[in-house]
């Protein structure tokens, strides 16, 4: 599904070869075909198991920590853990391995959980029941028993098991409805259709006398495709061959619907069915965020082992005397004075990369993807993004982009659906030139038939007369429109009430339900379709028949469908409906230029136009037209172009009936949205398959474009005039004439552009010339950049991700985001940085694809501005702060290197070393980076430029990760040098004993843990009772777990080194002063940068900050006074 | 991202037909849930930081002070008697050092004390450029040898290599750390004005932490004759006595020996000071060192010329806050001042831009 649209254009455009190689023949029932038909090739297929577990209890262990080490992370810290179990490191191979086994277990219970659940529902799916017809009688077993080839009974409301070609139902017409909520999340009920031929087989014995073979294409993930031909051998005749296509396959996952039963052919099992073939994963994005971590990274990774360098460096010039190397007091062992100096050296160098090897955490990786993975809760929890109409709350498909959603500086969106409602209402109809609106609905009644058509300038002739009845006639016909006749259908409703049990029309077009219900409300009502019959109430309320032979089914390339019927008087009548520009080309006769001239007069008022065309064949243009259908229909290769062919040879000589409008309202608040966005720094580009004008419209109405907005336009229109070259040079002109004019003021002119697809291909091909298309491309992008709006129209869905990926490869690298409701809107949204669906009527497969899924366009506000916003800071604190932590952290013992004789020493206890990124200073972090707002969600939303504070990675640039490295710099280096002014010679303890080592470093490291936590605490600006709890519980937990950690000697230990050592320290009253002085001058730097920077240099942040009090108390204030005022009245 | 896809795949089974599951989806309105829990929310502003500046530098400057001068009133004397100069008195001693001879070398240094020492006065021995937060030697110990873990006692751990066994013996103490222990012994004598030399008594007693001393450094066995608890062991290899005898009284015999338990605590940097000596205020009326001239005793037993090594005596006295470390006060002065003046600052700054900003707020 993913690359759904990608794909249709690959096979439209390569030839289908692969198609035929690939195909598969099943064996209806597994019974060989008579002889003279093709061998018999018995062909495995997998079984009808569901396997979506990753591991099985046996390989999980292996796989696991194979997938876990793939990880480069991971991989590292089982490097320096190897290192630390070979050769002799100062630190015991316990305190990385303790870190990375939590870190590897967590991570892999949480994966065998997950994969645990996923066991027992394949197997519940796997072992639910299924009738399959064997020997005549119907058969129960399980599911994952079921083979290709088998014949399967399905009764009503029960999932399909496998892909199944539909062979007979209970319906007398061999249709069966369907609904692929599961799917795809459309509701509505779909027909699919038997083979004439396998239609009469309704009981079990006759389902199994047939002979069959079935040929189709091996599978493949598009939901929506399939083509295959059944070959049904009778006896003593050829084999009839009949074409299946996506109407005859049922899918696994979906549900039989208002059909008593039906018997189906098993194609497609397991692994192999379309629902299993699209859970694949799809690809990773990966975030602005996520690289600059990364960068971060390997900075720290170099300064490592610079660190580790320099210290094997400077250690054999120091051991260059021997008393340095070994003096009496301390030799060396006999094996390693025996070894050779450069494998001394290497192991030095390795011991010195295990000793500083904390500065890259083990937990940052951990925390991370928990603060991602919790995070995103909070978006699916918004009660402000929940929809009560669509009874659904936004929905998160992947955790990984959530500060990505605070970066974004282009919005392409899509119109219909998306800034619109996609809730279409019949506004008028025109025939010749003669307009006619329906009453509007009043009180919900409706007017008589009779009354309901307002006649403007109406003059009845003969023709007139003709052309408006087969008008009327068209809009009832030509349409995909389903009838429901009970009252239970989900949410697409449109209720008739005609005294008659209530129905309503589904389809998976609003368009066309506005349409046949808008005819309805001018007196003609579509009835149902019987027997292949099409039934009509015309305005006499009589009922007229038409047999309905073909459908040519609408497709985003034609942008028009038509339907071929039979009247009750024997005629052949074509009738097309379609967008104007697909319509008017094919026109020989009827009065186009007032049908045009109206259909444009209703899209500059923002209305979606169709025109309606007929044709009337002769029996032979009929019979010619069947046979070319039928042999495109038939075939399997190419079959897609070949029914294009098809269509475009039948579909021709129209007589132009009319033109239909249809609103489409803009969606609740999608012009405040688009203003938000404006005023937050982003650019919103609109990309739409509508007509321009229409488009335009709805640019202007949802503030896309202000009256103040300078349009330009780069259409087909103005380059047919002058050719592309000169337009694209003097629109370049323009736009940055401007710029040079006002390069003080900011916003003297806003340009808006509206190109459209053709120009914009032609603006992207690759030009033959060698000067031509890189040229243009640059121009282009240059005329963009100066935009503040741009409106592409007349869009197909590949130029759609076009333009996003010509956006995203711009040279400053913006980040985009995608939104829409469509099916056609899928390309763009997989290939922009953040993709969001909103989840509209027109199925869920935007929804599916997205990284974010929302119920409403003005959701997309809240999306960012508060969601996108916040997530960012936290993140980027939570980077940030990590590596500032870590240089706290490793500094002090980098620095003690040159005090113990560069022997690689450790300043802090093993279970220090082990517990502080773990334990000491996790806690808080992870907290701050669920949890931080800085700014009150109130003032995010009401102030949107805000959101320009943190546009283009603010906060994780180079010179702000440079402070934050300063700052953990300056302060290790207080941390030791004090600790190492107080030691110097001297004894702090009033009973004259001395302090050792351990001492040393468990001052430095109560300091380190304090003025870290604390540093957090400097910076979170939204205290609730939890970072109360956790800042101080943990530096509590510190304490006690020191206290412990000296109190007992413990036995599992071979060192008892830190007995007493911290209770002694703290015996201390020099030790007390020095960490409370200590902790404050390390604090003392930030504290004046931030109210240095806050006063002398306020960002919008900062001031929205110390606004907030003013105005939470202000109407506080003003309540409390009134109060006052009425008491004093009584 | 595992789980959300995950998650996806089972609504797709679940999913009843028609709109069953629908209703339950509204998120709960919680505070949590909402991210609209109560908080506090606090920013630092000139305004509030300002008040804080002024009443740390306030707090810091008067304990600033206080340290200061308490540091200022203890005495402290040093005296070196490596013996590299050819006018040292022990001069002859470091340059004949040899691990073999039998013969204690001692030599005697001559000094005064200007002023009296009142209180208590406690005896270091200091000792620079030894590396006793080398990672060879701080690792090169046996805490449960020490503890008094008889299997350890017969197989020393081995990070004590090369220093776990002499000719297949067990080594008790084993260890680098133990095999280089202090082993110098000093004398503090007063010269009376009339001439008369009065031999200082020097405690030793309680100059090791309490809990070293009865928790973790502990003889082997409940033998209380030592000598047979250490059967089987060898004394290190510099020592000239077994561990059995470092001294006479069973209390401060053994691996319980202070000296031995005050050298085995691992200093932090490579000039470092030991408690050897407490001299105890005898009563209230005489000072406990009074004025006037004094001879220092070496027996000089310990080599430190090979790694260019300094020997130094200290007497000092002690206050509350340890010894003589000026450091400390001084440090508080000036972040006390700091702070005063940064509040200075601040105060300006905030009296200048402060108002600016927020008359340019109230357009917004």
């Amino acid at each position: 599904m993913d690359f759904s649209v990608l794909r249709n254009l690959i096979s439209r455009y390569c030839a289908g070869e692969e198609y035929w190689v690939d195909s598969r023949t099943v064996y209806i029932g597994h019974k060989e075909p008579p002889l003279g038909a093709d061998a018999y090739i018995p062909q495995r297929y997998p079984d009808n198991r569901i396997v979506s577990s990753k591991y099985t209890v046996w390989n999980f262990i292996p796989k696991n920590l194979f997938e876990q080490f793939r990880r480069i992370a991971n991989f590292y810290f089982l490097l320096i853990f190897l290192v630390q179990l070979i050769i002799d490191t100062p630190t015991s191979p316990v305190t990385s391995g303790l870190p990375l086994f939590f870190v590897i277990t967590v991570t892999a219970i949480k994966q065998g959980y997950e994969d645990w659940l996923r066991h027992k529902a394949d197997c519940s799916i796997n072992e639910c029941p299924v009738d399959v017809v064997k020997e005549g009688t119907v058969v129960r077993t399980q599911s994952h028993k079921l083979r290709v080839g088998d014949v399967v009974m399905a009764s009503e409301d029960e999932t399909f098991p496998c892909d199944l070609i539909l062979l007979s139902s209970s319906r007398d017409d061999g249709t069966c409805y369907v609904t692929t909520t599961s799917l795809d999340g459309e509701s509505s009920h779909k027909t699919y259709y038997a083979v004439p031929d396998t239609m009469a087989f309704k009981t079990e014995q006759e389902v199994d006398s047939l002979h069959a073979t079935i040929e189709c294409e091996q599978p493949q993930p598009d939901l929506y495709k399939f083509v295959g031909r059944i070959n049904i051998y009778k006896e003593s005749e050829d084999p009839i061959a009949r074409p299946l296509g996506a109407e005859n396959l049922l899918l696994r996952g979906a549900t039989l619907k208002n059909t008593e039963h039906i018997y189906a052919v098993a194609i497609y099992t397991g692994m192999d069915t379309k629902m299993t073939l699209n859970y694949q994963s799809k690809s990773q994005k990966r975030s602005a965020v996520e690289k600059s971590m990364n960068a971060f990274l390997i900075v720290y990774l170099c300064i490592l082992i610079s660190k580790a360098v320099i210290n094997t460096v400077l250690k054999y010039a120091w051991q260059w005397f021997a008393d340095h190397d070994q003096p009496w007091y301390n030799h060396r062992t006999e094996i390693d004075r025996e070894r050779h100096v450069v494998i001394r050296a290497f192991t030095d160098f390795l011991a010195f990369m295990v000793l500083f090897n904390y500065i890259i955490p083990v937990s940052m990786y951990v925390t991370v993807e928990m603060q991602k993975f919790l995070g995103s809760y909070f978006i699916a929890w918004d009660k402000d993004m929940y929809d009560d109409e669509l009874g659904e709350g936004a929905q998160v498909n992947t955790s990984d982009l959530n500060e990505e959603l605070g970066q974004v500086e282009y919005v392409f969106t899509d119109k219909t659906g998306t800034l619109t409602e996609n809730n279409m209402e019949f506004i008028e109809c025109c025939v010749d030139g003669h307009v006619y609106i329906p009453h509007a609905i009043c009180n919900g009644q409706i007017l008589s038939a009779a009354s309901s058509i307002d006649m403007i300038d109406s003059s009845p002739g003969g023709d007139h007369r003709e052309h408006e009845e087969l008008f009327f006639r068209a809009l009832c016909l030509c349409h995909t429109v389903q009838v429901k006749e009970e009252g239970t259908v989900d949410s697409i409703k449109r209720g008739i009430h005609q005294g008659k049990p209530t129905s309503f029309y589904i389809s998976s077009s609003p368009d066309e339900v506005a349409l046949v219900e808008g005819v309805k409300r001018l007196g003609y009502t579509y009835l149902r379709l019987k027997d292949r019959h099409m039934e009509i109430l015309n305005k006499e309320d009589e009922i007229e028949r038409f047999e309905l032979l073909h459908v040519l089914n609408f497709d985003s390339v034609r942008r028009r469908m038509s339907v071929i019927v039979k009247s009750s008087a024997g005629e052949y009548l074509l009738f097309c409906k379609g967008a104007d520009s697909s319509i008017f080309p094919r026109v020989v006769s009827g009065k186009v230029g007032q049908v045009r001239a109206r259909v444009e007069q209703n899209a500059l008022e923002g209305l979606r136009t169709l025109c309606v065309a007929y044709r009337s064949l002769s029996l032979a243009e009929y019979e010619e037209a069947c046979h070319q259908l039928s042999d495109a229909k038939l075939a399997l290769q190419d079959r897609e172009q070949r029914l294009a062919q098809a269509y475009d040879l039948i579909e021709r000589d129209f007589t132009l009936l009319g033109a239909t409008a249809v609103e489409d309202r803009l969606q609740e608040k999608a012009a405040d949205t688009i203003e938000s966005l404006h005023k937050a720094g982003m650019k919103v580009w609109v990309l739409t398959g509508d007509k321009m004008e229409t488009a335009a419209a709805t640019c202007y109405a949802s503030k896309l474009f202000r009256r103040s907005t300078q349009i330009l336009e780069l259409t087909k229109k103005r380059t047919e005039e002058q050719s592309l070259h000169d337009v694209l040079f003097d629109l370049s002109r323009t736009v940055l004439r401007q710029r040079s004019l006002s390069g003080l003021s900011v916003d003297c002119q806003d340009y808006g552009l509206i190109i459209d697809g053709a120009t914009l291909s032609a603006v992207l091909k690759p030009s033959p010339e060698s000067s031509g298309s890189g040229n243009y491309r640059e121009i282009f992008l240059e005329i963009c950049r100066n935009c503040s709006a741009v409106l592409c129209c007349r869009m197909a869905p590949l130029q759609k991700a076009q333009i996003v990926k010509l956006i995203k490869a711009s040279k400053e690298h913006p980040i985009t985001l995608a939104i829409g409701d469509g099916a056609n809107d899928v390309s763009m949204i997989l290939e922009a940085h953040v993709g969001i669906g909103i989840m509209g009527k027109e199925g869920r497969q935007a929804a599916r694809n997205s990284d974010y899924a929302i119920p409403k366009f003005k959701h997309l506000k809240k999306m960012l501005l508060v969601h996108g916003h916040i997530y960012y800071i936290r993140i980027a604190e939570l980077v940030q702060y990590f590596f500032y932590k870590n240089v706290c952290f490793i500094f002090p013992q980098f620095l003690y290197q040159f005090f113990c004789g560069f022997s690689q020493q450790p300043l802090y206890d093993t279970a220090y070393l082990t517990l502080y990124n773990i334990s000491f200073t996790s806690l808080p972090i992870l907290l701050y980076s669920l949890i931080e707002k800085h700014i009150s969600i109130e003032t995010l939303k009401r102030d949107p430029t805000l959101y320009r504070d943190i546009t283009k990675n603010s906060l994780l640039r180079w010179p702000v990760f440079l402070y934050w490295t300063c700052l953990g710099l300056f302060d290790a280096c207080i941390f030791f040098f004090g600790a190492y002014f107080l030691f110097d010679n001297t004894t702090f303890t009033s009973n004259g004993q001395m302090f050792g080592n351990w001492t040393f470093g468990t001052l430095v490291f109560t300091v380190l843990v304090f003025t870290v936590t604390l540093k957090l605490a400097l910076d979170t600006h939204h205290w609730t009772w939890i970072n109360h709890f956790v800042i101080w519980g943990s530096l509590l937990f510190y304490v006690i777990f020191s206290l412990l950690w000296g109190g007992i000697i413990w036995p599992f230990l071979n060192y008892q080194r830190m007995y007493y050592v911290f209770m002694q320290m703290l015996s201390s009253g020099p030790a007390w002063l020095s960490i409370i002085l200590l902790i404050m001058v390390s604090l003392l730097p930030d504290v004046v940068k931030k109210v240095l920077c806050r006063t002398l240099w306020p960002t919008a942040t900062h001031l929205a900050q110390s606004n907030r009090p003013c105005l939470t108390v202000e109407p506080s204030t003003i309540f409390v006074l009134s109060q006052s005022d009425s008491r004093l009245s009584f | 991202m595992m789980a959300s896809s995950y998650n996806a795949k089972e609504d797709g089974h679940v999913a009843a037909p028609g709109g069953g599951t629908i209703q339950n989806k509204k998120p709960d309105n919680t505070a949590f849930k909402q991210q609209r829990l109560p908080a506090w929310q606090p920013i630092l502003t000139a305004g509030t930081v300002l008040p804080a500046f002024f009443v740390i530098g306030l707090i810091f400057i008067p304990i600033g002070i206080g340290l200061y001068v308490t540091s200022n009133n203890i005495k402290e004397f040093e005296i070196d008697y490596t013996g590299t100069d050819m006018s040292s008195p022990c001069f002859n001693c470091s340059q004949s050092f040899s691990w073999n001879s039998t013969r204690p070398c001692t030599c005697a240094l001559p000094f005064s004390l200007e002023q009296p020492f009142e209180s208590n006065v406690f005896m270091y021995y200091g000792l620079s450029n030894f590396y006793q937060n080398h990672r060879r030697y701080v690792k090169s110990r046996d805490d449960s040898q020490l503890n008094g873990d008889t299997t350890s006692l017969m197989n020393p751990s081995k990070e004590c290599e090369p220093y776990a066994r002499n000719e297949k013996m067990p080594i008790a103490p084993c260890g680098a750390i133990a095999n280089s222990m202090f082993n110098d012994t000093l004398d503090l004598y007063y010269i009376d004005p009339n001439g008369t030399r009065i031999q200082i008594p020097l405690m030793k007693k309680g100059i090791a932490w309490w809990t070293d001393k009865h928790v973790k450094f502990r003889n082997p066995g409940g033998n209380p004759n030592l000598t047979s608890a250490f059967q089987g062991t060898t004394k290190p290899i510099n020592w000239r006595k077994p561990v059995y005898e470092l001294d006479t009284d069973a209390e401060n015999n053994g691996f319980i020996n202070e000296d031995f338990i005050v050298w085995m605590r691992t200093a932090a940097l490579p000039t470092f000071r030991k408690l050897y000596r407490i001299i105890q205020k005898k009563n209230n009326m005489t000072p406990t060192l009074p004025r006037g001239n004094y001879t220092l005793e070496v027996t000089y037993n310990y080599p430190v010329r090979s790694f260019e090594g300094r020997k130094r005596v200290i007497l000092s006295t002690i206050s509350w806050m340890g010894g003589k470390n000026p450091f400390l006060g001084i440090a508080y002065i000036t972040v006390g001042s700091v702070c005063f003046f940064l509040g200075v600052v601040l105060l300006i700054i905030h009296h200048k831009y402060g108002s600016r900003n927020n008359t340019a707020d109230i357009p917004n």
